[in-house]
């Protein structure tokens, strides 16, 4: 999913090159446009092969021609016709839906907590969060499946969704971003007679909200395209979120990738959409912070 | 009736103390300045009156109720920040009416309120913008704004003028003074910027290292300084100091000239005399230090000159029109009761001119 990030950025990155065309050229800048549209294919690429390959019969699939020798749209029909890939759908946004709510509230209110009071074991706390970072997700697929087995939470939304409702990542960069807020904002306030969450939801998250659209960005991205964790946690194909689903297509024998293909395209299409939304706040947030006072 | 009344308040930051007694009575409707150079603790006296820090020991009294372990939002006060504090993501009317949260006015009468407030600040037009659209001085006055809304006993202002460009400054100054007349709410106003303590001040209260230096009104703080700090840190240039020896009635300088001055000091004693540039001229009667001219600066009226002495550089005020050039060779003189007499050991006043 990242790719379509960096579809995004590369198109925009390559349009600025008729400008530039017009003054006069240097070998630099030559040098530095074919990197850059070097780099734009690499991450256009495998984009293009999936729709590509999605509009395709499945015995031409492994023709490697960007273009279809006859394209049609069954495989999209056949997607949207089969009952289970809708379910498969809602799991996935259900869960990067929570998922982000979750991240946003929590990740942000320890965040604030750890860069605006002053605590015994402040300090402390905050390794212990930043040093989680260091332990890859292969080593916690094991503990949290036993964890999952022994409380029962096998094969539900909950079960799916606990590892990751609140991130250390997501702590950390609040935290950072908190630093940004000045004290006075928040003293102000408390003479305003807020009270300490008030102060956090009303005065605090309003002027981090770039740091809260990057953070909802990058876990909705995350929990949209997670794959380890759900296919070990769900058994019934009912709960299984897009990505597992879709390589559930086919048989063991016959892996149908024209439908992987058809289903992956259109799974990119809310990650757009929440990117497209959260990136407008981005850009107005950046805008607002700029300002003195 | 004391609106403030602040009792032997001590504060320290872990070890370190930084207040070391703090006593104060402010009257009802006083505009109080604390002024002090940076570091003194005068940001702090005030975070400890508005409850934003706790206080080591001593009390605090607000309006005749001592605050001590109050909320800052029950003491009472209103405090404007030097950076303005007003939330960027809420328009003028959200800022202001922010003050006014924990009122219990109806909703009709908050509304009122918060449209006389604009309409003393001149802000009617502005209420519907967003700070990013208001220039500093606006900004400004929606920070005194959201403080006036809730018509506290005390307000606080901490160096709320410090970000604003010299000519805006000069003006707010002025408007914050008006407004105090109209409003007639106490207000306590710290400042390092000594100009701005005496134009605006009913009463100065003058900090160093974490004690007050002295009280009293910008006339007094001005011509009877208790110390040498505070006639060295009010008024500019700051005051000549010159070292000299009580001799009898006299004070002999190291220029070798005698100061008669009938003060029963001891015989001997090592005494700083202190003359402004103001009251000291090129020429005139007796001089009492003589020097060559190193640099002039001319202020149009008068010319300020820098004149080098035995007792060190010392700076008088010429005419403007016929000044004394650079290398002329002058003596000055001092009306004798412009002049100031320090312990040279406690640096306090000996004597105060009239
Ligand atoms: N939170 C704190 N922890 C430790 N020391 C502090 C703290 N706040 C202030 N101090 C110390 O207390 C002393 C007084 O600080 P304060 O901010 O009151 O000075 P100030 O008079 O307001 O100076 P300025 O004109 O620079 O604002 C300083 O030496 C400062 O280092
Ligand atoms: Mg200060």
């Amino acid at each position: 999913m990242y790719a379509v990030n960096s579809e995004i950025q590369a198109a925009s990155e390559t349009l600025p090159s008729k400008h530039a065309l017009r003054k006069p050229v240097n070998m630099g800048q030559i040098c530095r446009w074919l990197l850059l549209f070097a780099g734009g294919i690499l991450m256009v690429a495998p984009i293009a092969y999936m729709i590509s390959t999605s509009l395709k019969w499945p015995h031409e699939i492994y023709n490697l021609s960007l273009v279809p020798e006859e394209p049609h749209l069954e495989n999209y029909i056949y997607v949207l016709e089969d009952g289970r890939f809708y379910g498969w759908f809602i799991n996935s946004i259900i869960i990067a839906t929570i998922t982000t709510a979750s991240n946003i509230i929590f990740d942000s209110l320890v965040g604030y907590t750890l860069c605006k009071f002053r605590f015994p074991g402040r300090y402390i706390v905050f390794i212990a969060i930043l040093s989680t970072l260091m332990i890859p997700t292969e080593m916690l697929v094991i503990p949290w499946y036993l964890m999952s087995q022994s409380l029962g939470w096998l094969d539900s939304y909950w079960g799916i969704m606990f590892p990751g409702l609140m991130t250390a990542f997501g702590t950390f960069l609040m935290k950072q971003f908190f630093e940004t807020v000045p004290d006075d904002f928040i003293e102000a306030a408390r003479i305003d007679g807020l009270n300490e969450l008030q102060i956090w939801w009303t005065v605090a998250m309003p002027l981090v909200r770039p740091a809260l659209a990057a953070l909802a960005i990058f876990v909705f991205l995350g929990n949209w395209t997670a794959f380890i964790w759900p296919l070990i946690v769900t058994n019934s194909v009912e709960m299984y979120t897009l990505p597992v689903g879709l390589s559930s297509f086919g048989d063991e024998a016959d892996v149908q990738w024209e439908l992987i293909m058809t289903g992956a395209a259109i799974s990119t299409i809310p990650t757009l959409i929440v990117f497209l939304v959260f990136q407008r706040f981005i850009i107005r947030g950046v805008v607002m912070a700029g300002l003195k006072g | 009736m004391a609106s403030l009344v602040l009792r032997n308040l001590v504060k320290s930051f872990g070890n370190t103390e930084v207040l070391h007694g703090i006593s104060l009575a402010v009257d009802d409707g006083e505009f109080v300045v604390f002024v002090g150079p940076s570091g003194c603790g005068k940001s702090t006296t005030l975070r400890l009156i508005a409850g934003l820090e706790e206080t080591t020991s001593g009390e605090i009294e607000i309006a005749g109720r001592v605050v001590n372990h109050l909320e800052p939002k029950n003491r009472n006060i209103a405090m404007v920040f030097q950076n303005y504090a007003i939330y960027p993501h809420m328009t003028v009317r959200k800022n202001i009416g922010f003050g006014l949260r924990t009122s219990k006015l109806s909703k009709t009468e908050r509304r009122a309120r918060l449209e006389e407030v604009a309409e003393i600040l001149d802000m009617t037009d502005l209420l519907g913008r967003k700070p990013s659209q208001l220039s500093g001085g606006q900004r400004q006055r929606v920070a005194i704004g959201r403080a006036m809304v809730r018509d506290p006993a005390v307000f606080l202002f901490d160096e709320p003028l410090s970000n604003l460009d010299a000519q805006l400054r000069a003006q707010m100054r002025l408007e914050i003074k008006k407004l105090h007349q109209r409003v007639g709410n106490t207000i306590i106003f710290v400042t390092h910027d000594q100009v701005e303590a005496m134009t605006m001040a009913d009463r100065i209260v003058i900090m160093k290292d974490g004690h007050i230096q002295q009280v009293g009104t910008p006339s007094e703080v001005y011509h009877r300084p208790a110390s040498t700090f505070v006639a060295q840190f009010i008024g500019a240039p700051s005051m000549n100091m010159l070292a000299g020896e009580a001799v009898e009635n006299a004070i002999h300088l190291k220029s070798g000239a005698k100061i008669n001055l009938d003060l029963g000091l001891k015989n001997g004693l090592p005494v700083i005399v202190g003359v402004r540039p103001d009251d000291l001229h090129p020429g005139g009667g007796a001089s009492i230090l003589e020097g060559t001219v190193t640099v002039q600066e001319p202020l149009g009226p008068e010319t300020l000159v820098y004149v080098d002495t035995v007792n060190g550089e010392v700076i008088a005020k010429a005419d403007g029109r016929v000044p004394p050039q650079v290398g002329d060779h002058v003596a000055l003189s001092a009306d004798p009761d412009c002049i100031h007499v320090f312990d040279a050991e406690s640096q306090e006043v000996l004597t105060r001119p009239l």
